[in-house]
């Protein structure tokens, strides 16, 4: 029976090769000069066997929190373009990134790709499945065509460094406007465009101090986030004309 | 140095936003207007979500008129008794204005809505202003001297009551008027209404235009502060960061503008004014009309 059971495990090729994780931060504080955020992401392969055959190819994803969306289509009505109808995605991550060894299609097979959602595409289409309208899938596209060009959804291919066939390293960019929640980070390793492991965490995106407490007393308290607005602006009126009134005399 | 905003929820630059403040401040300043109507579109530009500049724009301009009106309560130029008759307008009409905003927000409407409004009265007020200083340009040319129609069809309404300050004795109806459509176009649009304001009570009122600027600044602060509770409460959109970064350049900014008014002609004053105000339609109208790169537009849906 134990022969059995060690057997079994020799056969598993996820116990030959492991991913060791580290992150340059797991918390990204969002405060008043946020400018955007740089993860560093770096770790090692760890074998208890001899190194198997096979071109070795590590993939970082970050997926923003989802969140569900609308997309509206323009068209021309008495000459000026305005919004018809829309589709409601029910979830959709508010940013994603691909970071890849070498090209995406060199790194994961096809058929490993549609298992485990990793591309752009896959991932979006498999988690925003908008049932009710009939071309719904152009409206999908166009959503990833959108945040593609706003850089929030990203291929990095080849930003993956891959030093000895053990360490591994890359820096992705997280933008300035980002949403508040926790951003799942995967890493995949692969040989031969196999899945061999996976390894899975979440970095904490969340406003904190003034950020935090302003936007905190804004949904929870706004009577008292109003009339605080407004006492700052009758302040500062006042202020500025008694102030002004002091320099002329 | 970028700034994250809380609520807009983009980093943008602050100097930027001073800038900007300050820029329409000194506008302001120069042709006695809130500016709201300029600033809400820049804002727009730079990449605010309209509902967020909509609600901000409304709260700094609780700030700068409420810096003007000290000074017109000093030299005595507001007609407290026609504030407060425009003021119950106009409440009234910012709340049909929120309403009438929430319901379109719903629909995916509120940009369009928000744009359209601005190119109409933009377009129109400015289209008549040309004319009009262009017009006075030539008279004085001419050595004619303007005259002030004084009765018109206004003079016959029901529910007369008399403005000691003003010097009328007219009906309560036109005010009324006058502040529910203002009070409308502050919630839709984000503006004090001052640039329509204005006009209307020269030209439908008859009030002197001495107490006019007082009088529309005085109204314009209770209802851009109701304007501001009431997105606040229902929209959470109000930006308390970004108005601040606003308000400190706007309020430095007015009074430089001032100093340079007054230097200048007043009918040069209102050809530029108007020749701005056609530039910002101008745009807004030109991006309604052309083609867009883009046929779609994501927008958040209401999770909750």
């Amino acid at each position: 029976m134990r022969f059995l059971i060690a057997l079994l495990c020799l056969a598993l090729p996820a116990a030959a090769e492991e991913i060791v994780l580290g992150l340059s931060h797991d918390e990204v504080a969002i405060t008043t000069s946020f400018d955007g955020s740089e993860i560093f992401v770096f770790g090692a392969v760890k074998r208890e066997a001899p190194m198997p055959d096979g071109e070795l190819g590590v993939i970082v994803t970050i997926a923003g929190p989802s969140v569900p969306v609308t997309v509206r289509r323009k068209e021309r009505r008495f000459g000026i373009w305005v919004n018809t109808e829309g589709v409601e995605i029910e979830a959709a991550p508010s940013y994603y990134a691909v970071a890849t060894s070498a090209n995406f299609d060199d790194v994961l097979s096809i058929r490993e790709n549609l298992r485990y959602r990793v591309s752009v595409p896959s991932m979006i289409e498999a988690i925003s499945a908008p049932a009710t309208v009939i071309d719904a899938s152009t409206y999908v596209q166009a959503l990833m065509r959108i945040r593609e060009d706003a850089d929030s959804y990203l291929l990095l291919e080849g930003a993956v460094v891959i030093d000895d066939d053990t360490l591994f390293r890359t820096r992705i960019q997280l933008p300035s406007a980002l949403t508040e929640g926790a951003y799942a980070t995967r890493i995949y390793l692969t040989r031969d465009g196999e899945v061999v492991s996976e390894y899975e965490t979440a970095i904490d995106v969340r406003k904190v101090g003034l950020e935090r407490w302003l936007f905190t007393l804004s949904r929870e308290q706004p009577v008292l986030y109003g009339l605080m607005s407004l006492a700052i602006a009758i302040f500062a009126g006042w202020g500025a004309s008694a102030a002004f009134s002091l320099l002329r005399n | 140095m970028q700034i994250y905003l809380p609520i807009a929820e983009v980093s943008v630059n602050a100097f930027l936003l001073l800038g900007l403040g300050g820029m329409v401040g000194i506008l302001s300043g120069m042709f006695g207007v809130g500016g709201g109507f300029l600033m809400t579109p820049l804002l727009f530009f730079i990449g605010i979500p309209p509902a967020v500049a909509v609600a901000t724009e409304a709260n700094q301009i609780v700030a700068s008129s409420f810096s003007g009106v000290l000074a017109h309560l000093k030299r005595k130029t507001v007609d407290l008794r026609m504030g407060v008759v425009l003021l119950i307008g106009g409440l009234v009409g910012a709340a049909l204005g929120v309403v009438l905003f929430n319901y379109l927000k719903a629909q995916g409407q509120v940009d369009l809505l928000v744009k359209l409004c601005y190119v109409v009265f933009l377009g129109v007020i400015g289209g008549l202003m040309f004319i009009e200083s262009l017009n006075a340009i030539r008279k004085t040319a001419k050595g004619a001297v303007p005259t002030r129609k004084k009765h018109n069809w206004i003079h016959k309404l029901p529910f007369k009551m008399r403005f000691r300050v003003s010097g009328l004795y007219i009906s309560v109806i036109p005010p009324l008027l006058v502040g529910l459509s203002v009070g409308v176009l502050a919630a839709i649009m984000g503006v004090g209404g001052g640039f329509i304001m204005v006009p209307a009570m020269i030209y439908l009122l008859g009030m002197p235009t001495k107490v006019v600027v007082g009088t529309s600044l005085f109204q314009i602060i209770f209802v851009t502060a109701f304007t501001t509770m009431l997105h606040a409460t229902t929209n959470y959109t109000v930006d308390v960061v970004l108005a601040v970064l606003l308000l400190i350049g706007g309020v430095i900014g007015a009074q430089i503008g001032t100093r340079i008014g007054v230097k200048m002609k007043a009918e040069q004053l209102r050809i530029l004014l108007a020749m701005m105000v056609l530039l910002v339609c101008g745009k807004l109208a030109f991006d309604l009309l052309v083609t867009p790169s883009e046929f779609y537009t994501l927008g958040t849906s209401g999770g909750h």
